[in-house]
Order: structure tokens, then sequence, then C-alpha cells
């Protein structure tokens, strides 16, 4: 991105540290905005007097003040223990999905995986050629048998009591062979210096806020947002998609819920023929799929549906 | 000052003297110069671009999220096939009293010593983050593969120069005692190294004991390394990789290069230094039955490795054997398997084929198919996964190795020659006092002849 403008950001930067309150204008935001070292001049006129970390008083306008993201800071020795007595496990509901892609783009938001990282993939899927493609929702399935887990050199992937796998990417040496251990394609790489990088939303790195402090050289992936969970709330994906596809919940509870419906785990996965992704590979997904029937809508490719819109609008 | 050789008549003297003068380390000539030169400098552009790599990150090679490792991996692998030689000459040979190898011993270690140190520093360059290298021994974790490697690689590399270092020391002597024109920190050292070697039948004793111990430790490493390399993809899911041929596959396939890799050393060492004497179109004639033997090995594993998956055809694998039978990587696969593996076994089982100048075109196109055989075992698999990858961006579905790549890997293949040729350049390639003794042996057995007495050689 544009590091020049790194060092002049440093002094506000420094703001963020303070961990009260938060100065909007990053790197990013001053470009977004164009507005640069003139930004003050342009605010709203109202000061408001700060403590930067070298003890000096400082007045920023209180237009480019922002609240802080309320997120607990779970360091990487304690996010490697999980949530007590919790199993995470996703349904994913095939005959809902329409490629909507809301799920998507909650979370390129929220986990910052800017252009090139896709922690989740809306792939279109055919069984064979006379059956009708699907739209299948894909990211990190958290095994029980994690492959990746098994090959990773210095424990840098690590599965938790809760059923997450995590990444601490203070530790991870980015020989990517959890990449190649993984059958569904679901790990990424920064290849080079991370797109997005917003120091606001957490106050320190944890294996718990993928792609929030993303490192150049290590691998990401999805990490079933157990900030959200710590909150009491679901993953992005989840509250983000319009149909309901995903199904968020407790394997030790037995409930699932995709925000408006909670439904029994075992219950649903028994009467709609849940079933894992190849299955016969042995890892033992923690993410479950109801197959493709009885859909609530026709599959479109993605051609026919920007048709769609044109014709819409 | 007293001899370093028990025979020392008159008669083996003057032999002594010849075979010393001619095996003892020269100067660089002008042609030595420039293969040096030339060397320093794709090191030197390779080191450049490393530098790049180290700032900018992986982004500067052609590898993304689905082809996630390239020809650095590829480039690894042949390294660690290609050090291989060194237990194949200096122990297997060895051990089974082949006394013809004599003279390419030293060779095949200089050839191990010089890949297995580069095959290390490859591994280190295709790291995302070669700054925390460390974590591998600080968090080491001993169910994956990685660390498997980077013990057992250690492990052959300490062996390894241990078999290179110990067999020198009567020539290091040699050169303390009888090198006389040469600048004082050479002189030094060679006495340094030489560590107050006296060539006495008890360290002789010793020397060849820790020999032996040493070649039949080195085999099972050897044997390890190259497996565990395998199992580096034979431990995936990936169709290509996930297959239990793999280690034996690597093995055969690592012993016919490094024998090729000997052969060509051996063909320019001759040409350059004109040791017709020492090393002999017999040599020739049974490298060559020896690299056919090799490679209708490997031939044979080829066989088990691509012909019973694509008598099945099992759907996963059949994206992966098409691409390579009759896809976009046909030709290269196919140009890999005839020019480097069928054509180099039909021209050596020929008397005509295993000719100097023939068989080092023939180990050259050995050596040149081997390092693509690697690239077409990494690199094809990647492009086939289990999940559809057909929303990838059109730049991620095909790699295509960059600039920065070609030239950070052309470095490491000109720094593994380049300490080739500078451990020529300071030490005997054909061990002299070996040498020396066999002949001394040789013709005391023709001619019942046990002088007893120690003198001088000059």
């Amino acid at each position: 991105m544009e590091n020049n403008n790194s060092k002049e950001d440093n002094a506000r930067r420094d703001f963020l540290k303070l961990g009260t309150l938060a100065v909007a204008a990053t790197a990013c935001g001053s470009i977004m905005c164009g507005c640069g070292k003139n930004e003050a001049a342009e605010g709203s006129g109202k000061k408001v007097k700060l403590l930067s970390p070298d003890g000096e008083i400082v007045e920023v306008d209180e237009k480019h003040l922002r609240e802080p993201a309320d997120i607990p800071c779970v360091d990487s020795k304690e996010a490697r223990h999980g949530i007590p007595n919790r199993k995470f496990v996703m349904v994913v509901d095939l005959a809902r999905c329409k490629n909507a892609r809301k799920c998507k783009e909650a979370c390129d938001k929220n986990h910052h995986t800017g252009h090139q990282k896709e922690y989740l993939k809306v792939l279109k899927m055919q069984d064979n050629p006379v059956s009708s493609p699907y739209w299948q929702p894909t990211m990190c399935f958290h095994c029980d048998d994690p492959p990746c887990v098994k090959v990773c050199p210095v424990d840098a992937t690590f599965k938790r009591d809760d059923g997450l796998v995590l990444i601490d990417n203070d530790r991870c040496i980015g020989c990517r062979f959890c990449m190649a251990a993984c059958p569904y394609s679901q790990r990424v790489f920064n290849w080079g210096e991370p797109e997005t990088w917003d120091e606001t939303v957490s106050t320190c790195n944890s294996p718990e806020v993928g792609g929030v402090h993303a490192k150049k050289g290590t691998v990401e992936k999805c990490d079933f947002c157990p900030d959200q969970v710590r909150k009491d709330e679901m993953p992005h994906c989840v509250t983000a998609c319009p149909n309901g596809v995903f199904y968020f919940g407790d394997e030790n509870e037995d409930a699932v819920s995709n925000g408006e419906d909670t439904v029994k785990l075992s219950e649903m996965l028994a009467t709609r023929a849940g079933y894992r992704a190849l299955e016969e590979l042995g890892t033992k997904p923690r993410v479950y799929y109801l197959p493709p029937v009885n859909r609530l809508f026709p599959f479109k490719d993605m051609e026919e549906e920007k048709q769609d819109d044109k014709s819409v609008n | 000052m007293e001899s370093l050789f028990s025979h020392s008549d008159t008669q083996h003297e003057s032999r002594h003297v010849q075979v010393t003068r001619e095996l003892m380390p020269r100067k660089f000539s002008s042609y030595g110069k420039i293969w040096v030169t030339t060397l320093i400098f794709i090191t030197a552009v390779g080191l450049y671009f490393y530098i790049q790599q180290i700032r900018n990150g992986l982004i500067i090679t052609g590898l993304r999220d689905y082809t996630i490792w390239g020809i650095y991996i590829a480039n690894f692998v042949f390294f660690v096939a290609i050090s291989l030689v060194g237990s194949l000459v200096s122990a297997i040979l060895k051990l089974s009293n082949v006394k013809w190898a004599t003279p390419l011993t030293r060779i095949s270690e200089i050839i191990a010593v010089a890949s297995i140190m580069l095959a290390g520093l490859v591994i280190i360059i295709d790291m995302g983050r070669p700054d925390r290298f460390l974590n591998v021994i600080i968090h080491a974790r001993i169910q994956s593969p990685i660390t498997w490697d980077v013990m057992v690689i250690t492990t052959y590399l300490f062996i390894s120069v241990l078999l290179l270092y110990l067999p020198l020391l009567p020539d290091l002597a040699l050169m303390r005692d009888q090198f006389k024109n040469i600048p004082k920190w050479q002189r030094k050292m060679y006495a340094i190294m030489a560590n107050n070697w006296k060539n006495t039948p008890g360290q002789k004793k010793i020397l060849n004991k820790a020999v032996k111990i040493l070649s039949v430790l080195i085999i099972p490493v050897a044997f390890g390394i190259h497996t565990v390399t395998s199992w580096l993809f034979a431990s995936t899911f990936r169709s290509g990789w996930d297959s239990t041929n793999f280690g034996p596959y690597f093995i055969s396939g690592a012993f016919m290069v490094g024998a090729a890799a000997v052969i060509a050393s051996m063909y320019i060492i001759r040409k350059y230094y004109r040791y017709e004497n020492y090393i002999t179109l017999d040599h020739f004639d049974k490298m060559g039955r020896l690299l056919v033997l090799l490679s209708l090995v490997y031939l044979y594993f080829n066989v088990n490795e691509y012909f019973i998956p694509a008598y099945k055809m099992k759907g996963s694998e059949s994206a992966h054997l098409n691409e390579l039978f009759t896809g976009i990587y046909a030709p290269l696969f196919w140009s890999v398997q005839i020019g480097g593996m069928l054509i180099p076994i039909a021209i050596l089982l020929f008397n005509k084929g295993r000719r100097p100048t023939t068989m080092f075109i023939v180990s050259i196109m050995v050596i040149v198919g081997a390092w693509f055989k690697r690239f077409l075992i990494v690199i094809p698999t990647l492009n086939h996964p289990f999940f559809p990858k057909d929303q990838a961006p059109e730049a991620w579905s095909h790699y295509n190795p960059t600039l920065a790549e070609w030239c950070i890997t052309a470095g490491t293949l000109a720094g593994a020659l380049l300490i080739v040729t500078l451990l020529i350049r300071f030490f005997p390639v054909i061990p002299v006092v070996e040498t020396i003794e066999e002949e001394d042996e040789h013709t005391d057995e023709e001619i019942l002849m046990h002088p007893t007495i120690n003198k001088q050689i000059s």
C-alpha cells in the first residue's frame, strides 16, 4: 500500500495505542478521503485534547476520532486453549444459497483480506454432467483430524479444545506445507506486504483475530471468528447472509442457529442428510453441508446474474 | 623429513614424485578464470534478486495461493538428489571393494557436500519468513516431515564433510610437506587442516576404521534424506503426490542423476587437467554401465508411478495425468522421459556409447532432464486441487516462474559449481596418497618386492 505515508502517520498511530480513543485517519483512510495533511483544516472545528504516548498534550479535530472496536484481547498463548466447554460447528444449507456473496463481502471486510486473499469462497460445484450445478460456500472446515496441523513443523497452526484450528502468525515460518496438506485449498498466504492494515480494530495480535494483524510471509485462513463468539455474536458470514444459509453453533449444546432459526443439530443432520466434504479422506471436518435439494432459488451462473441485474436497472 | 610412504626405494620414489606432481592442485588457467568469474557473476545476480525477495516477499515469484511451491522446491529436490552420489561412490562402491572407483571418490564427495549445502540454502530461500528459521529448532514438532528433513539433512551434511575431510588428511600432509611455491596463507591452511598427520601405521589404522564406520553410517542417512524429501509430497492427499512409490522412485532417480553428475565432472576434469592416465577409458566404461543400470531401475519405478494410475484413471488423478500426457505439460514431460531417460539408456547400452565424449553429452541430458523432472513432480500436481479453482484470478491458474525466480535458481546452481570448483582448485581432486599406495601394492604384487626402510622423497 502507500508506505510512503506511514511516517507522517506515525504520530497519529501513536494515539491509537492509547487504546481509549482512536484516530480514524490511518494511511488508508487519508488516501481515501484525499485530504492528507490538510484534513484538520477541513474538520468540524471542534478540537479535543489528547495525551500522546510521549506525554504531550495534543489537539485533534473531533471529526477524526472514532470509538475503538470492543474486542477482547486474547494473546497467542491463551488463544491456544480455546473457549472452555464449547465445540463449535457449522452447517451450510446448500438449498438456500443463491450466490448473493454477502457472506464473502462481510468476511473480506472484517478480516481485511484485501484483493487477493479469500477466507471464504462461493464455489460453483457440479457433481456430474447431468445433475444441476450448485453454489457451495467454502471456508476452513476446522477438521477434527487436520492434515495441516499434522505437518506444521513449528506448531504455528494448532487445534484447540473448542474445535477451532487457528494460526499463530508470529510463529509461522512460511514453509506452506500446511497449504500443500489441506485438501480443501482453504489456506491463503501473504505473498507480499499485506494490503490492508487497520490497528484500530484490535489492540493486540491474536490468532483469534485472523487477518487483522496480517504479516508478510505467513499463512492465514478462516478462523470461525472466535472474537465474535466471545462477544456472544455470530461469525460475520452467518449474520451477513440474507438467506440464512449458515448455521453456527455448539455441538455440546446440540444446537445451531442462522440468526433467525435455532435448530437441533443432530436432528437437522439426520433428517436432511447432512454430509461433510471429501469424507473419504478422513479429515473429519466440523462443517456439514445440507444437500442442494428443494432449492429456494434456481441455479444461475455469474454471467446470467449480471445480465439480470442490468435488466432490472 | 620422513616420507609419508612406506615404500621408498628409488624406483618407487621417482614414480611417487611424478604422481604427486601431476595430481597436486594447480592455479587457474585463463579458462579457469573465465569460468570462475562467470560463476561469481551468476551467483551475484541471484543474490541481488534474493535481496529483493527479502525486501518485498515471495510476491516477486510466480507463486500464488494455488501453486504454492515452484522451482525453488524443484531445485531443492534436485540438489538433495545429486548429493546422494557421495554415498553411492564413496560408500556403496567402497564397501563392496570396488577398487576402480578410487579416483572418483573425492569428486563424488565434493559434489555431495556442495549440493547438500545448497539444498539447505534453497529451502531457506523458499521460506516466507527466513528470519524465523530458528523456530524450526526452538518449536520443533517431531510429527512434521519437515522436522525429519532438517535432522536428516544436517546429519548427512556432517557425515559428508567428514567423508570428504578424513580421507583428505594424508594428502593435506603431503601438500604441507612438499608444496613449496604457494602463498603463505595457503601453506598455513594445509598445515592447520592436516592436523599433525604423519601417516603412521597407527594413524592410518584409526583413519581406515573411521572412514569405514562413516561409509556404513552414510548409507541409511542418504536413503533417509531423499525418502523424507519424497514424503514432503507423499504425506499429502494431492493427486500425483499421494503415492506409496515415492520413496524408492526418488532414491533411484537420485542415484541416476548423481552418477551422471560424476561422469560430467570426470570428463571435464580429465580434459582440463589432462588426467588421461588416472581417469581412464575403463572408468568411463564402468561408470557408463553403472549409469545404465541405475537408469533402468529408475525406468522401472517410472512405469509404476505413471502406468498404473493411468490404467485406472481415477477421477481426481485423471486431470493431472492428462495434463502430463497430452496437456500443457506434455512437451516437457515427453522430452524429459525420452531425452533424459530412454535415449540415455539406449545409447549407454552399446560399447560405443560408453566413450568419454558421448557419455559427457548423455550425462548432461540426464542432468538437465532430472532438473525438469523435479519441476514436473512438484508443479503440475498443484494445478489440480480437489475443489474447483475457476474463480481464482487468471494469472494464478498457471504458474510461470518470474525472472527473479530463475535468476535466484541459476544463482544457487552456479553457487554449487563454484564450491566444487574452489574445492578442486585447493585440494587434489584425485586422492594422491591413496593412488600411490594402490599403485605400490600393485607393483609389489608384480615384482614381489618388500622394501622396509623409510627415505625422503625429495
